[in-house]
């Protein structure tokens, strides 16, 4: 036993990792959906995502992470001009 | 005030990162997003037993990138004590965040919250404010509205509410604050003020919680919002003996401009029970603490 | 008691009471962080702690916290920012922080507690009783128990080095009676400064691993992903506990050439290995204890006795070689567990094979008494109980002396 020499393992530590909580993208019942033309780059749905699951990317535009997001809906509801839809999953 | 803009920066940073096992519209995930943006992603956090115990997932893995200790339901205040302390005999900077329920800090841990307060530590406490015990299941706590349905509660909360807050300037220390997930600049300033002062400092963080309150995951920052519109939550700053109303909460200074009580509470099902006595019991108590806060700020000018 | 060879080595020949025996030592261990909430009789140490810092003599911080809980709690956010940190209590304040004791030992960080013995109320009692400090024997704390001013000194001092060990990593606790040590006055030689630093270097902060602002992005304490982990996480505390004896014996040896003084380290055996018979006893009263096998002994009883220094980790070889052979074993127990007996006896009883008698004596609880004469008797009446019926097996038996005037 004392060959494990990782404090990690020993004291039962934790790193950072992205989906600690699972992929948690299988949540979903409803996932956002975002006009691009509609959108006007004010970067609020990035800001009020609980999931840190949107990219406020370099040129302003948003992109959605769909393996972790929940689908909560909070991004379309903050969406000052009504860009972003929540749609069903399963729904093609 | 910090501009999103300026924010723009952490646009592709994961300071919290994704994937955890909070419920979908978590309000605690988005104040933790705010503060670790205030505090650059440099801090170390003490959690006490909660909804932020079991948020991060599984060992070995988490999903918080600072250091942080996870410890006993009552002694966060005292850890962070003992740690910010040997820190600073090492000669290592860095502010050390106490990130505690509402559970851990008015009733469980007061305590230990008064001692650390009275002694003037040197950390920023942030109070996440869900107003009840959520993560055994959504139990009156002694900052639960009153009259607000929980399972130890389900006629109503007939017991008031525990102003911690006011309770904390009491203590003398230099810096209390309110604030809100719906208003993350404000709440922003209020870290980074707080992290520029050395001693106690107190923030109050309002944080509604769908399953616990009854309301839909996407109305998170909508039934926040609606707090601080209604004048149900005062976004106000104690810094250094100076008292402010803050700026989102002014316009409602004035009763006139607040809107009607009913947008908030009718989200809400832990109040879809009310009568019209209570809530006017409940308007006549945000007018009785607006009146409080209004007198405060005089005193303390 | 003083037990005279033990009083002797190098260093500064002081006299002292137990607590301040206590401080003195945390004092020499360059502790950085200090946090303990007063009961009685741990006062004296909190109380000379605190003069010492303000007088600059130990450059420590000293938190005034407002409960036992909180002491321990931030002690332990010390100890996991990378300092040396120390705390002490009794009794109903070691109660107090029940939960935070075994969280603190699983969370494998160095720590050392006084614990100045002390019966538990109801009724409110100050007097001794080693009840409260057994009763944290499952916590994962290292717990020992001294028998003399020096040995206090000598056994906190050891603690650091015990505790901050690779090989250990868990809190020690360092039991010493309480007013029968805390509060007498004993002479007892102190290493100086530069001794103690030759031997006890600062404590290294990254180990076993240190949470501090801007370093590595280490969690301590979240879910295990399987309950499995949990189970091997307690294994490898055992492991330690195991490697603790190892340890106990390095430190010992090296402590003995530093200052003179040297001790068996996990138990003591005193004329016991030619005895036929053997008391067992832990702390202060171990004194009282060896004065009455001395006397036995000029009687011709082949008597002998066994100290328990450390409880934990159970020194279950070091008792079983010194209990081989004997005919019979008598335990004394200044503690008592409701619905059992005495914990010492049950911890004994299993080593103990079936052909050799034994007698499990509860004694002393809320301070009182034991004598030398008391010991005597005790054993001498069981030494002639196993003569005469050739075997006896008790494993509770009260001693109570009678009450003035009552029956």
């Amino acid at each position: 036993m004392s060959s494990v020499s990782s404090k990690y393992v020993k004291y039962i530590l934790s790193k950072p990792m992205m989906g600690a909580g699972g992929k948690t993208g299988t949540w979903r019942v409803h996932r956002p959906v975002i006009d691009a033309e509609k959108c006007i780059k004010c970067g609020l749905c990035w800001l009020y995502c609980p999931e840190n699951a949107i990219d406020w990317l370099e040129d302003k535009t948003v992109a959605v992470d769909y393996d972790y997001c929940k689908g909560c809906g909070i991004c379309s509801d903050v969406c000052p001009v009504r860009a972003i839809t929540m749609v069903k999953e399963g729904v093609i | 005030m910090v501009t999103i803009n300026e924010l723009h920066k952490y646009g592709r940073t994961k300071l919290i990162m994704p994937g955890t096992a909070a419920c979908p519209g978590c309000p605690l995930q988005l104040g933790m997003r705010y503060l670790a943006m205030a505090l650059d992603g440099k801090f170390a956090m003490v959690i006490p037993a909660g909804c932020s115990s079991v948020i991060p997932g599984t060992a070995p893995y988490t999903a918080f990138t600072v250091p942080t200790m996870h410890v006993p339901f009552a002694s966060s205040p005292a850890v962070a004590s003992g740690l910010r302390r040997a820190l600073r005999i090492r000669g290592v900077d860095g502010p050390v965040v106490v990130w505690a329920g509402d559970g851990a800090s008015a009733d469980i841990g007061f305590a230990s919250l008064s001692g650390a307060a009275y002694r003037n530590e040197d950390i920023i406490y942030i109070l996440a404010d869900n107003e009840a015990y959520m993560n055994t299941g959504i139990q009156a706590s002694g900052t639960t509205p009153p009259k607000a349905w929980t399972t130890t509660s389900p006629r109503g909360k007939t017991e008031g509410r525990k102003d911690v807050s006011l309770i904390m300037i009491m203590h003398n220390v230099p810096y209390v604050a309110t604030a809100s997930i719906a208003y993350p600049m404000d709440f922003i300033d209020k870290v980074r003020r707080a992290a520029s002062i050395r001693g106690f400092k107190f923030i109050h963080l309002h944080a509604p919680c769908p399953p616990g309150w009854k309301f839909p995951d996407n109305y998170t920052v909508r039934v926040a919002r609606l707090a601080v519109e209604t004048g149900m939550w005062i976004l106000w700053e104690y810094n250094q003996g100076k008292l402010t109303i803050s700026p989102p909460s002014i316009p409602y200074k004035d009763k006139g401009r607040r809107k009607p009580i009913e947008e908030y509470l009718k989200l809400q099902g832990r109040f879809s029970h009310l009568t019209k006595e209570d809530i006017e019991e409940i308007k006549a108590g945000v007018d009785r603490q607006w009146d409080l806060i209004l007198k405060l700020t005089e005193i303390y000018r | 008691m003083i037990n005279q060879s033990q009083v002797s080595g190098r260093g500064i020949r002081r006299i002292m009471v137990g607590d301040h025996a206590v401080a003195e030592a945390v004092k020499l261990a360059r502790v950085n962080v200090i946090s303990a909430y007063p009961i009685t009789p741990q006062t004296l140490i909190v109380e000379r702690l605190s003069e010492m810092v303000e007088r600059g003599e130990l450059k420590a911080d000293f938190i005034r916290v407002e409960s036992e809980f909180s002491a321990l709690a931030s002690v332990y956010g010390a100890a996991a920012a990378g300092a040396r940190a120390f705390t002490a209590t009794s009794s109903h304040g070691l109660f107090y922080m029940y939960e935070m004791l075994w969280w603190a030992a699983a969370s494998r960080l160095p720590l050392v507690m006084a614990v100045v013995t002390r019966t538990l109320g109801p009724p409110w009692n100050i007097h001794d009783e080693h009840t409260d400090i057994l009763a944290i024997r499952d916590s994962g704390w290292i717990i020992g128990m001294a028998s003399d001013v020096q040995e206090v000194f000598d056994m906190t001092l050891t603690a650091f080095k015990l505790s901050e060990d690779e090989r250990v990593l868990l809190p020690v606790a360092i039991g010493l009676d309480g007013f029968i040590l805390s509060h007498t006055t004993e002479p007892l030689y102190i290493p100086s400064q530069e001794d103690v630093d030759s031997w006890l270097p600062p404590r290294n902060p990254k180990v076993p691993y240190v949470i501090e602002p801007g370093g590595e992005p280490v969690t301590l304490g979240n879910l295990p992903r399987m309950d499995v982990y949990h189970e091997l996480h307690r294994a490898y505390m055992d492991e330690a506990m195991d490697k603790a004896k190892n340890v106990l014996h390095e430190v010992y040896s090296e402590y003995g050439k530093l200052t003179g003084r040297y001790y068996e380290p996990l138990v003591e055996c005193y004329r016991c290995s030619d005895a036929k018979y053997v008391a067992v006893t832990m702390g202060a009263w171990s004194g009282d204890a060896k004065v009455a096998v001395d006397e036995l002994r000029d009687g011709g009883y082949p008597v002998g006795l066994i100290r328990i220094r450390y409880i934990r980790p159970f020194p279950d070889e070091e008792l079983a070689t010194y209990i081989n052979g004997v005919r019979g074993i008598v335990v004394f127990d200044r503690d008592y567990s409701a619905g059992f007996g005495g914990v010492l006896a049950g911890e004994l009883m299993g080593l103990v094979p079936s052909n050799v008698s034994f007698k499990g004596v509860i004694a002393g609880l809320g301070g009182v008494d034991v004598s030398p004469s008391d010991f005597r008797d005790v054993i001498v009446n069981f030494i002639n109980d196993v003569e005469r019926d050739g075997y006896l097996r008790v494993r509770k038996w009260w001693y109570i002396p009678s009450v003035n005037g009552g029956d």
